[in-house]
């Protein structure tokens, strides 16, 4: 993409049809990996380093917008977090108006809506982040919708987002399958596995959230993260030496 | 131009213009903005109309709300029935004997009618409106809780202003049937039986010595139209055609219009025949 005259703007079309600041913001998200199961959801982030001095608990890449619905961002922190705060009072209003909890289809547009009137007005730029949005509606069926900031959703079974997004997309196109996340454990595992292949290997690099119907959601903690990863790369190794073996 | 205006001359176009200004219509808010009425020229402390009227000799009257009619709901193992009577009146003068006091919301969605018969039928429709708009965003059809809230909470911001309305909505949704009360004095209640209107009294005399959750459909609509009748025979301020609606799980239904002259010889008939 040059650098063109089009750029400076945000409401000014390009010759092609591109709004480049939208596209622009696009690259500024890094990754999240959500997956979705028969009865549970699944989302995964890439955990920053973080320096020693600085206390884990403040970087929290993935908030509960209500009992039922997780919302995990990549992208500018400070921007989500305006985007959560909308969000979180937006499903208390529709409790209060309509008397039912919302479903993942009117939050997710809700957001997507806050998005894109940005990207629709002058002296304002678009939402640095890509949301992905999961839970569970009052029926019990699980749903996994992407935001970008265009103000575009889309509904998933497992999507990832951010940097090298294909690369993990194209691992779960191959890996994905109804029995692989029939149970729980598999459909961790395969959230694990998809963000490991972009990510330096390691418990401590991920976060891992999820949520089963009518339960409140669950982060996992280090050393079952640590147990999962173990197997992981043990299952690696066997692959590896099979190939060898072959040849 | 210039010139002209400066001699003083007036052009014949500028009186053409004048005259449309003047048959031009007003700019009518609701038309665009169904929640932007007009206010009365009062400030809102005064705002209770009821209060504020006075006739040629300065004596204050007092106009009658007590909602003449009577309208009943309630809900049943077989879903809910609506009935209603369809007298009108303005004092002691009957306006009509022939007004449909149930308004169909949407097909499966009834509203009834009490108090003033503009502000129900105004806010119901605008109720209407919404309730598509939600189903068409949401791809699924609104609750009764919902719509029954909508209302409600249109109705609260005009609060002191005058408004008389008292309400049933009532219809069907995924926890089965739904049955509200909504008034113009921001009163929202869910129930299993209601009647309302100044024959209310009369009717809820029959209406709680017949009811049974489990009744047939057959026995619940004779249970309302016996209970509407009977206020329309004791209620100056109800009569006319007693109107039954069933509202089951594909929508509702219109079952009976009965002119309640009609009823009262059947049911008399009924009992000479039992002496």
């Amino acid at each position: 993409m040059a650098a063109s005259s089009y750029d400076r703007a945000i409401t000014v079309f390009s010759p092609d049809g591109h709004l480049f600041q939208v596209e622009y913001a696009q690259e500024a998200v890094k990754k999240v990996v959500g997956v979705k199961g028969k009865d549970v959801v699944v989302l995964c982030v890439e955990k920053k380093s973080v320096p020693k001095l600085q206390e884990e608990r403040t970087v929290r890449k993935i908030c509960l917008l209500d009992d039922h619905v997780l919302m995990a961002f990549a992208g500018l922190t400070a921007d989500a977090r305006i985007l959560v705060n909308r969000a979180r009072v937006e499903c208390q209003s529709h409790k209060l108006t309509v008397e039912d909890p919302v479903t993942l289809e009117y939050i997710t547009r809700f957001i997507a809506t806050l998005k894109q009137r940005y990207t629709q007005s002058n002296g304002r730029r678009p939402f640095g982040t890509s949301c992905l949005i999961a839970g569970f509606d009052m029926d019990g069926t699980p749903h996994l919708y992407l935001t970008d900031p265009s103000g575009t959703y889309t509904e998933w079974q497992a999507n990832a987002t951010g940097r090298s997004a294909k690369t993990v997309r194209e691992f779960l196109e191959k890996h994905y399958s109804d029995e692989a996340v029939s149970t729980e454990e598999g459909a961790i595992k395969l959230v694990v596995k998809a963000l490991l292949e972009v990510v330096q290997s390691g418990a401590k690099n991920v976060e891992v959230a999820i949520m089963r119907p009518n339960q409140p959601m669950r982060m996992l903690d280090i050393d079952s993260l640590e147990k999962i990863v173990g197997e992981i790369e043990k299952e690696k190794e066997e692959e590896a030496e099979k190939k060898k073996q072959k040849k | 131009m210039a010139l002209e205006s400066l001699h003083g001359v007036e052009r014949y176009q500028h009186k053409w213009n004048e005259v449309q200004e003047e048959a031009a219509l007003p700019e009518i808010g609701n038309f665009t903005n169904q929640y932007q009425l007009m206010m009365p020229p009062l400030p809102k402390a005064e705002c209770q109309v009821g209060e504020y009227l006075v006739d040629e000799t300065g004596r204050k009257m007092k106009l009658n709300y007590a909602h003449g009619t009577t309208t009943l709901g309630f809900k049943f193992k077989g879903g809910a029935v609506l009935a209603v009577d369809s007298r009108a009146t303005s004092g002691q003068y009957i306006g009509s004997g022939n007004v449909r006091k149930i308004i169909e919301i949407s097909p499966y969605l009834l509203g009834t009618m009490a108090g003033g018969a503009a502000d129900c039928t105004y806010w119901n429709r605008v109720l209407a409106k919404q309730c598509r708009i939600y189903e068409l965003r949401n791809r699924e059809r609104i609750s009764v809780a919902a719509a029954s809230k909508l209302l409600a909470n249109m109705v609260y911001q005009y609060k002191g202003y005058g408004l008389s309305m008292g309400v049933m909505v009532a219809g069907w949704d995924k926890k089965g049937a739904g049955l509200y009360y909504v008034d113009s004095d921001g009163n929202r209640m869910p129930g299993n039986v209601f009647s309302v209107g100044s024959g209310s009294l009369y009717a809820y005399g029959v209406l709680d010595s017949g009811y049974r959750w489990d009744m047939t459909d057959e026995e619940a609509y004779e249970l309302g139209r016996r209970a509407i009748y009977h206020a329309t025979h004791r209620d100056a301020y109800s009569g006319g055609i007693v109107r039954v609606y069933h509202i089951k799980e594909g929508g509702w239904v219109r079952i009976s219009e009965q002119d309640s002259k009609d009823l009262h010889y059947a049911y008399a008939e009924g009992k000479t025949t039992t002496q």
